[in-house]
């Protein structure tokens, strides 16, 4: 039933291991961005709100692909120019890794801070209240109340930021990064299988889907594990 | 900033755009086709009807866009002869219409999978109403269930067009000239990277949010009848005094 891969195998397997490394790296970037974005969106500074709402405004409306080639190919050229106006040229060539983690994490970010925005807004206000009655101060509020909660209400919603991210990371192989996509066009040029190869990696797509599916309802038992049910 | 060769270029950026709305609007009107009788299938009791479309479904969510992309536009190559012999390879090898045939299949499934969440959501009194009444399957489908399930589904539907739209960039890499791809064109022709990937991605931006514009427009119509009603008259007061 396996297909025959000629050898390739083991270079799919290698994309998938960097898929899996640049899915999470972004994650990471994606939370953080997300955690900042939120607090800024529910914060009472009015710029601050002002550049989140622009953020996720900008970022959700304008396809990810777009974001990869300017942040990888735009960038390096806008610091270029910048600089050697001020007559100090540079060169810059950016890592594939690296910038596809940031586009990636950027791009995610947006969508995280809705998440975020969501799960603060979720913790119910008479617990906030009552912590400050106890005598706690707004830090010690956050971090035992708020924070512990805020897990809780935000997995669902992560765990769709998640499943659309390690999908998009496929779009990092338009700049040459040798994760999965990338690794099977290498596998697809030597053996002209195309179909075969296409398909044993949306297979292995596949298992990541499935294997996160399996997890997101581990950690949501477990973040779950203290809430009563009817 | 080199707005003048923006400017320039805003002509192809723009028959750029009208590619990928052709795109779009193809996919949508075929994915929606499709999906219809996908989601009866989906809900269907036969585990014969609802197998298969649940397998296709749970693939073309689980993998990404630009794989199934590759796997039909590249590995129909694999399958040439037969394609050939069957009459099909002309089709096969234009990238158009490979590009309208993924993504039409891409946004079905996410299209039948909200459409199953939306049947399902339809309050079980109704359909009980619909039968005392003695509606048959196929009229309680026509006139309760599936306006019903429309109109509760077309918040996430909304969502779904909207990523539709951004997911037609992709086949900028199967060579085919739409936004994004003619923004690739004259990037390498012109060296000004950041001036013309952003113009495209503001023409992008003010497409998403006329698209979200509409579709709010279409749903408040679709609800007028769940509104509480606005500067009703007030009546006058005829409750005996000392009565709530």
């Amino acid at each position: 039933m396996l297909p025959d891969l000629r050898g390739y195998g083991w270079m799919l397997w290698e994309g998938l291991q960097l898929t899996l490394l640049v899915g999470l790296a972004s994650l990471l970037l994606a939370i953080l961005l997300g955690l900042l974005g939120a607090w800024a969106k529910l914060g009472a500074s009015r710029i601050a709100r002002g550049i989140a709402g622009t953020y996720t405004t900008v970022v959700r409306g304008v396809p990810e692909l777009l974001l990869i080639l300017l942040v990888f190919y735009g960038t390096p050229t806008l610091i270029q120019n910048t600089a050697a106006r001020w007559g100090t040229p540079v060169y810059i060539n950016l890592d594939p890794f690296v910038s596809g983690v940031l586009t990636l994490g950027f791009i995610y970010g947006a969508f995280a801070t809705e998440v975020f925005r969501g799960a603060f807004l979720a913790v119910p206000p008479g617990q906030i209240e009552a912590a400050r009655a106890c005598g706690m101060s707004r830090h010690l509020t956050f971090r035992r109340i708020v924070l512990p909660q805020v897990w809780r209400f935000a997995l669902p919603g992560l765990g769709n930021v998640w499943m659309v991210l390690i999908k998009a990371t496929a779009l990092i192989s338009v700049i040459q990064l040798d994760e999965l996509m990338r690794k099977t066009q290498i596998a697809v040029g030597a053996t002209k299988l195309p179909f075969t190869f296409y398909f044993v990696a949306s297979l292995m797509y596949l298992g990541i889907t499935v294997a996160s599916m399996l997890l997101q309802q581990r950690f949501e038992a477990m973040a779950n594990r203290g809430v009563r049910r009817a | 900033m080199n707005l003048a060769l923006v400017l320039d270029s805003l002509p192809q950026l723009l028959s750029g755009l009208l590619v990928t709305l052709e795109i779009t609007a193809w996919a949508l009107a075929l994915g929606l086709a499709a999906s219809i009788p996908l989601a009866l299938m989906r809900v269907s009791t036969n585990p014969v009807l609802r197998l298969p479309v649940f397998g296709f479904i749970f693939y073309f969510r689980g993998t990404p866009l630009l794989v199934q992309l590759f796997l039909i536009y590249y590995g129909s190559g694999q399958f040439r002869p037969e394609l050939e012999a069957l009459g099909l390879w002309v089709y096969f090898r234009e990238p158009y219409f490979c590009a309208v045939l993924t993504l039409t299949l891409n946004t079905a499934a996410y299209t039948a999978e909200i459409l199953r969440g939306s049947i399902q959501a339809v309050p079980f009194g109704e359909i009980e109403a619909a039968r005392a009444c003695g509606m048959s399957r196929g009229l309680l489908y026509r006139r309760i269930i599936l306006p019903k399930a429309f109109r509760l589904a077309l918040p996430a539907y909304s969502n779904e067009v909207v990523f539709l739209f951004q997911a037609t960039s992709l086949v900028s890499i199967i060579t085919l000239l739409d936004l994004t791809g003619v923004a690739r064109v004259m990037v390498a022709r012109t060296f000004a990277v950041y001036e013309l990937y952003i113009a495209a991605g503001l023409l992008y931006l003010a497409c998403t949010y006329l698209i979200l514009w509409v579709l709010r427009k279409v749903e408040y119509r679709l609800s007028g009848h769940l509104r509480p009603r606005e500067a009703e008259p007030a009546r006058p007061d005829l409750s005996p005094a000392g009565l709530p």
